[in-house]
């Protein structure tokens, strides 16, 4: 299901994570810019008196959506197409990517312009493009930093996000050969500008994806900060849209709600400078010819599953990954997904049947920043721990699942909490066996196998001599009533 | 009020102070407090780490446990939010109507210690004394999940002799998040130095707050530094009465 040419590794959260953790300079980055966003998205939150009834609604609208998906697909495709527009269903990434570079070269195209889509990220499509022969070029300024760095996304609406203006800087002076260039926001603006716009003008095939798509009368609507969106959405003869199959919403009106949460949440903005919906092909305004390329890969089944369905309610605003701490940590490339942060954590490995990333529903220590910010409501802790239970039941069809110390451990701690009396035992067993580590301090400082990640930063209190349970059992042999053992306690205070 | 104590697996075993703190300061506002020994833990490692229905058993046991009590109450607001976040779902998931039923017939009964105090008991000051600089973490279930919001603040302010020092990003995660500490030591290990990193620049020379878990893992911290802030769990605070009794 995943695109052959991904540049995106399988190599475990953990792992991709140590290696992210010594990059000083990206973990600067990335907190620096998560900090300005979520200061601004805090700023314009809090001044709506209805942001709960908001979130509320964003969750009822997108919820309904996916309840009747099939009918409102269906409704999208006949609008669209009334209206001039042509609609095309990818199983998979590899359709996907054979349907768009079909339509490229059935204009001879040898290159294209893009507008910022994570989904084309997804499938891995500037790779199949250029293994045949067609030279993407990305508009969004985030976006053209990324690719002009041979670098890969961090964050799906600030991809950018880990590189700070002196980095960008250099991209800029190298890949477009101005060594004079300055590092102030004007020069890189006007560099890029002078860069892009000779694209606008000379390039008549865009490939954009997609934020909402309207059932009722076959619109797509894209906001955006910049107007590059704008321009690659209105000057070229053809347009592509990219669009995975959970993004449709039901009605016009629909969009009153979303397009007050969305850039609220993802940028910290009121309202986007750019909101661009448009509805087929129109006589001497915009492409002579658009296509919609809807994309399932790996959707339908977390459709399916009532506990997961949730996921798809996502609005892509990232405001989970500006709130997490893990990803404050980390930046976005230790998910090794085109989708980091939380939303990422319960996407990725759904999209790939629970194959790739099954280390993903665990990195998360299940704090609920995400679900607090999320506009609409998705419970990704919940999500989180019905993935982890996925990946448990995997685990535990294999021998060496079965056998593995995760396994026999939490097997033995379920028979030893289902009762006192074995509960109590434990007890007593860990404060004899834990002697050997105890440290003069009273502290364990070191412990063998699994859990000497614990101990590489952190000591561990030793069990105390005597448990609660046994004071109070001795409390009670000693006669101790409710008021004698008030006193009691207070005189060993 | 004859109140219930569940003390919780981890706290029973490591922190018996807490528990014996909570029965002191429930005992002197004229409480009963009594303890039902069958009590183990609420399954919240397993349910949280994914082994659902090795939760199952453990939820059940519970709530055998507790059906007949009158009022609950646990010093932990992870625990209380497993339960309120979860059994329920676990009881559907394993198919059981009647567990289904018990747990919403029990859970309404079931309180946070700070909870119970302020929600419940209605009482903000409980008579205690520490005079001694104090910062809270804002544990993160105790935040977004119990929603909590000033209830410990203002059980702290009404302790004489404490003085409560803001933190900076008081709502951020410690880190912990049970078996995430370990499964993902390295990033756990760094979202816990920034964590303690603002903790020392409180200048308090406790910190404390309703989970013992976090604070553990805190304390963790600041002794592998040879810090001298101790950490402290609010029962403990709330029960002093400064060394005279
Ligand atoms: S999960 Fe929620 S907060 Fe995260 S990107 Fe999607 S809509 Fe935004």
């Amino acid at each position: 299901m995943s695109a052959p040419q991904s540049h995106w590794t399988n190599r475990s959260f953990p792992e991709a994570a140590k290696e992210l953790l010594a990059d000083s300079q990206i973990r600067r980055n990335v907190r620096h810019a998560t900090d300005v966003i979520q200061a601004k998205r805090n700023r314009v939150v809090g001044e709506l008196p209805d942001w709960e009834a908001l979130r509320e609604a964003g969750s009822a609208i997108r919820a309904h959506a996916l309840e009747h998906l099939d009918e409102y697909l269906v409704e999208f495709e006949r609008n669209c197409t009334r209206a001039g527009g042509t609609v095309h269903w990818a199983r998979d990434a590899a359709e996907a990517n054979r349907i768009i570079l079909g339509l490229i070269q059935r204009h001879q195209a040898k290159e294209v312009i893009k507008i910022k889509t994570m989904t084309s990220e997804e499938i891995g499509l500037n790779r199949h493009l250029e293994a045949n022969g067609v030279r993407p070029h990305e508009t969004d300024l985030a976006e053209l930093i990324v690719q002009l760095g041979h670098d890969k996304p961090s964050h799906f609406v600030v991809p950018a996000l880990h590189k700070n203006r002196q980095q960008v800087r250099e991209i800029f002076q190298r890949e477009m050969h101005l060594p004079e260039l300055g590092d102030k926001p004007e020069d890189l603006c006007a560099a890029a500008r002078a860069y892009l716009r000779e694209k606008y003008l000379r390039i008549k095939v865009a490939v954009s994806g997609a934020n909402f798509l309207v059932a009722e009368n076959g619109a797509v609507c894209i906001v955006e900060s910049e107007g590059n969106g704008r321009m690659c959405l209105t000057l070229p003869d053809v347009l592509i849209s990219l669009v995975g199959i959970e993004k449709v919403l039901p009605r016009f009106r629909d969009l009153e709600v979303v397009l007050q949460t969305l850039p609220r949440s993802a940028t910290g903005e009121r309202m986007n400078p750019y909101n661009s919906i448009w509805t087929g092909v129109h006589e001497g305004d915009g492409p002579k010819e658009f296509h919609v390329v809807l994309l399932d890969n790996g959707r339908s089944p977390i459709l399916a599953d009532g506990e997961a369905r949730q996921t798809l309610k996502c609005i892509r605003c990232a405001a989970c990954l500006n709130a997490c701490p893990v990803y404050h940590q980390t930046g976005g490339h230790a998910y090794e997904s085109a989708y980091p942060g939380p939303i990422g954590a319960i996407l990725t490995p759904q999209l790939h049947s629970m194959e790739q990333g099954r280390t993903l529903p665990y990195a998360s220590s299940l704090c609920g920043a995400c679900y607090e910010v999320c506009p609409v409501k998705i419970n990704i802790p919940e999500v989180l721990i019905h993935l982890r239970g996925k990946v448990v039941e995997q685990d535990q069809k294999t021998l060496g699942g079965k056998l593995g110390v995760w396994n026999v451990g939490m097997q033995a701690a379920a028979f030893v909490m289902s009762s006192a009396q074995r509960f109590t035992l434990a007890q007593h067993m860990g404060q004899l066996a834990q002697k050997i580590f105890v440290s003069k301090s009273g502290f364990i400082e070191r412990l063998p196998f699994m859990l000497s990640g614990w101990t590489q930063t952190r000591d561990l209190k030793a069990l105390p001599q005597q448990s609660f349970r046994d004071w109070w059992a001795e409390r009670e042999s000693n006669g101790g009533d409710a008021t004698g053992a008030a006193k009691e306690s207070r005189d060993a205070k | 009020m004859r109140i219930s104590l569940f003390i919780t697996c981890y706290n029973d075993t490591l922190f018996p102070e807490t528990g014996k703190s909570v029965v002191r300061v429930l005992e002197r506002l004229g409480h009963t407090v009594e303890f039902r020994k069958e009590q183990t833990c609420c399954g919240q490692m397993h349910w949280n780490t994914g082994y659902l229905h090795e939760a199952v058993p453990i939820i059940r046991h519970f709530v055998g446990v507790y059906r007949d009590a009158e009022t609950v109450v646990a010093p932990s607001s992870s625990c209380v939010s497993m339960m309120r976040d979860h059994y329920l779902k676990a009881a559907e998931m394993a198919g059981d109507a009647k567990l289904a039923a018990d747990v919403e017939a029990l859970l309404p009964r079931v309180y946070e210690f700070t909870e119970l105090l302020v929600k419940r008991l209605g009482v903000e000051d409980v008579g205690a004394t520490f005079p001694h600089k104090v910062t809270l973490h804002t544990s993160c279930h105790s935040q977004r999940s119990l929603h909590l919001g000033d209830i410990p603040v203002r059980l702290l302010n009404k302790v004489r002799g404490l003085e409560l020092l803001s933190i900076e990003n008081p709502q951020e995660c410690c880190g912990f998040g049970g078996t995430f500490s370990i499964k993902n030591a390295d990033v756990s290990s760094a979202m816990l130095a920034e964590k303690v990193r603002t903790v020392l620049n409180t200048g308090a020379e406790v910190c404390t707050a309703v989970d013992n878990s976090c604070l553990m893992h805190i304390y963790g911290s600041l002794h592998r530094q040879r810090t001298l802030v101790r950490t402290a769990h609010i029962a403990e605070i709330l029960a002093s009465t400064g060394g005279q009794a």
